[in-house]
């Protein structure tokens, strides 16, 4: 086994994923520990530019026409030969859509441990630690990272994507593709975002829905607090779901990101996968009853007030200043 | 089109989790566990698939305090059979490395079409079960699913990437899908009918193989984040935080 750590590089028309940079960061802590090197995964096809700014010593790039778009089939084949010929000491991805059933995939196949959900990682006594983050962002869970090669997805929040970058240009050996049969899985077409008729990226105010609204005829009222603050409604996707909100105004891993000046979370429990959409407002306000809600770790302010008695309150005061 | 569904039962998060005294496990002592939510949207998807084609749809689930009221409630909503894996527990929270082998031996026999089970739960440590599962099988794997279609033998799906944009992907017959969303909002059920299905549906019990559990990682501790440190709470009568946030609301310029 290689002292050196592999990093995924994901990218999805043209653009690489922020969890990528993350998880550069990630594989540098690790590779200090090892003495081994950060070693950039490119798979696709006339990709190459996409390794610039990214901090790694080197990039591994496969280059072939069939790669052009993301192939479940064809990209896990392709990296489970990569990793039986190099044996890197740990394989990072982002736990995605794209990165995690690569991730699991290649788990099963070459019978390799898998670490989910890392947070962080860390060195501690001569050992490399892993913070996984579990139960929506309740419970932190530590292990030691496995003394064989490992496979480990990351999620966003532990390390600084920044950290990822670099403006030195990590040097590109190419290595060619593996011949391979017919996939199994193939892509037929993209299908665009739904345009909604509000773009909740552009506004300033954003007041959004979870679970704790509880019932279809609620959302109403947070649409009437929206209303009177000039902003407009998003929601986490248990709301999307339940059919209550166009997808169009879903905030989160699969939805939107958003960057409000002011970011309302009502109900909104603050499940990782919806933090990642809204963890860049400039001021974030969370109504929920349960004190534990991860919501509040990213809230500058909170209160634990029941939301359908706060909002009639709530409108009323606004409606109020907003007429004076 | 013969349809599995994998269900798994999960910690119910709006209950308080605590630690046990190894500090490596929650205490299960006042832990309710509930269907993990993205696998009501697998079973919903199949049902769907059943109604549109035909087919049958076999709800395979482990033991755990809560299974049989979970299988009887997928019953009541349609589906044909119902088996219950004893010899492993949802309350010793197994990793998907070993859940995966564990139903891969039962499915064997089954010889299904489609796999749907739930793209993720909340409590996954070592991966989510669809992609070890699917690899057990032999089987190829997409995930992060919002459609599912079935025509003349051939499955297009729809997977989601991050900020509403999607694929579409035709995958080969048998596969095994992780569900994000189902096509419909899993349907209502009147408690009536749950009862009913308590009296005429009939679970199987499988004992589950010995199973092999290298593949997850080894829990040194877990513990609760600090919550809330950076939050500034208000407190007080509804209409004092009300008026508060208006405060806030107008230190921003917003108001």
């Amino acid at each position: 086994m290689s002292d050196d750590i592999h990093v995924f590089i994901e990218h999805l028309r043209g653009e690489v994923a922020e969890i990528t940079l993350i998880s550069l960061a990630a594989a540098r802590v690790i590779a200090e520990q090892t003495g081994g090197e950060v070693v950039g995964v490119l798979l696709g096809h006339d990709v190459q530019g996409l390794a610039a700014g990214l901090a790694a010593d080197r990039i591994l790039s496969i280059d072939d026409p069939a790669a052009g778009d993301y192939s479940p089939d064809l990209y896990i084949a392709t990296l489970a030969g990569l990793i039986d010929s190099q044996t890197p000491r740990a394989v990072l991805f982002g736990d995605t859509s794209m990165g995690a059933e690569i991730a699991g995939c290649l788990s099963g196949r070459l019978g390799l441990p898998l670490v989910g959900r890392c947070h962080t990682v860390r060195a501690a006594d001569d050992q490399i630690r892993v913070v996984s983050q579990i139960c929506g962002g309740k419970i932190f869970v530590e292990s030691a990272l496995p003394e064989s090669t490992v496979v480990v997805s990351m999620v966003p929040g532990g390390h600084r994507p920044d950290d990822g970058r670099s403006e030195t240009a990590a040097p590109i050996e190419t290595i060619p593709a593996p011949a391979f049969g017919e996939p199994r899985v193939a892509l037929k077409r993209y299908v665009e975002p739904e345009i909604g008729e509000i773009d909740i990226t552009k506004e300033d105010v954003l007041v959004a829905i979870g679970r704790g609204i509880q019932l279809e005829e609620n959302v109403e009222l947070a649409e009437e607090l929206a209303q009177a603050l000039g902003g407009a409604l998003c929601a986490s996707r248990p709301i999307i779901d339940q059919g209550w909100l166009p997808s169009s105004q879903m905030v989160g891993k699969s939805g939107k990101r958003v960057e409000p000046k002011v970011y309302l979370a009502l109900g909104v429990s603050g499940a990782p996968e919806h933090v990642e959409g809204m963890a860049s407002s400039a001021t974030v306000i969370a109504v929920n009853t349960d004190p534990a809600a991860p919501i509040f770790d990213v809230a500058h302010y909170g209160t634990e007030a029941d939301l359908l008695d706060l909002l009639p309150e709530l409108i009323d005061k606004v409606k109020a200043a907003g007429a004076g | 089109m013969n349809i599995a569904v994998l269900i798994k039962l999960v910690p119910d998060l709006v209950e308080e989790l605590e630690i046990d005294a190894t500090g490596t496990a929650l205490d299960t002592t006042w832990l309710r566990l509930i269907i993990n939510e993205v696998d009501e949207h697998a079973l919903e998807q199949a049902l769907l698939l059943k109604e549109r084609g035909g087919g049958d749809v076999t709800v395979v689930t482990a033991e755990g305090d809560g299974a049989e009221d979970v299988l009887y409630a997928a019953a009541a909503k349609g589906s044909d059979r119902l088996i219950r894996l004893r010899g492993i527990s949802f309350e010793d929270a197994p990793g998907n490395h070993t859940l995966a082998r564990v139903f891969a031996a039962v499915l064997r026999d089954l010889e299904p079409d489609l796999v749907l089970t739930g793209v993720q739960a909340h409590n996954d440590l070592d991966g989510s079960l669809g992609p070890l599962l699917a690899e057990e099988m032999g089987m190829p794997y997409v995930g992060y699913l919002s459609g599912v279609q079935t025509e003349d033998g051939v499955c297009r799906v729809m997977k989601e990437y991050p900020g509403g944009l999607a694929a579409e992907m035709e995958i080969a017959l048998p596969a095994v899908l992780g569900i994000q969303a189902s096509e419909e909002p899993p349907r209502y059920l009147a408690i009536s009918r749950i009862r009913q299905a308590m009296k005429t549906a009939t679970i199987v019990d499988r004992e589950a193989e010995q199973p092999d559990t290298t593949g997850a990682p080894g829990v040194i501790s877990m513990f609760t984040p600090e919550v809330g440190e950076a939050a500034t709470m208000l407190t007080g009568a509804d209409d004092e935080v009300a008026a508060r946030i208006v405060e806030i609301l107008s230190e921003q310029g917003l108001l």
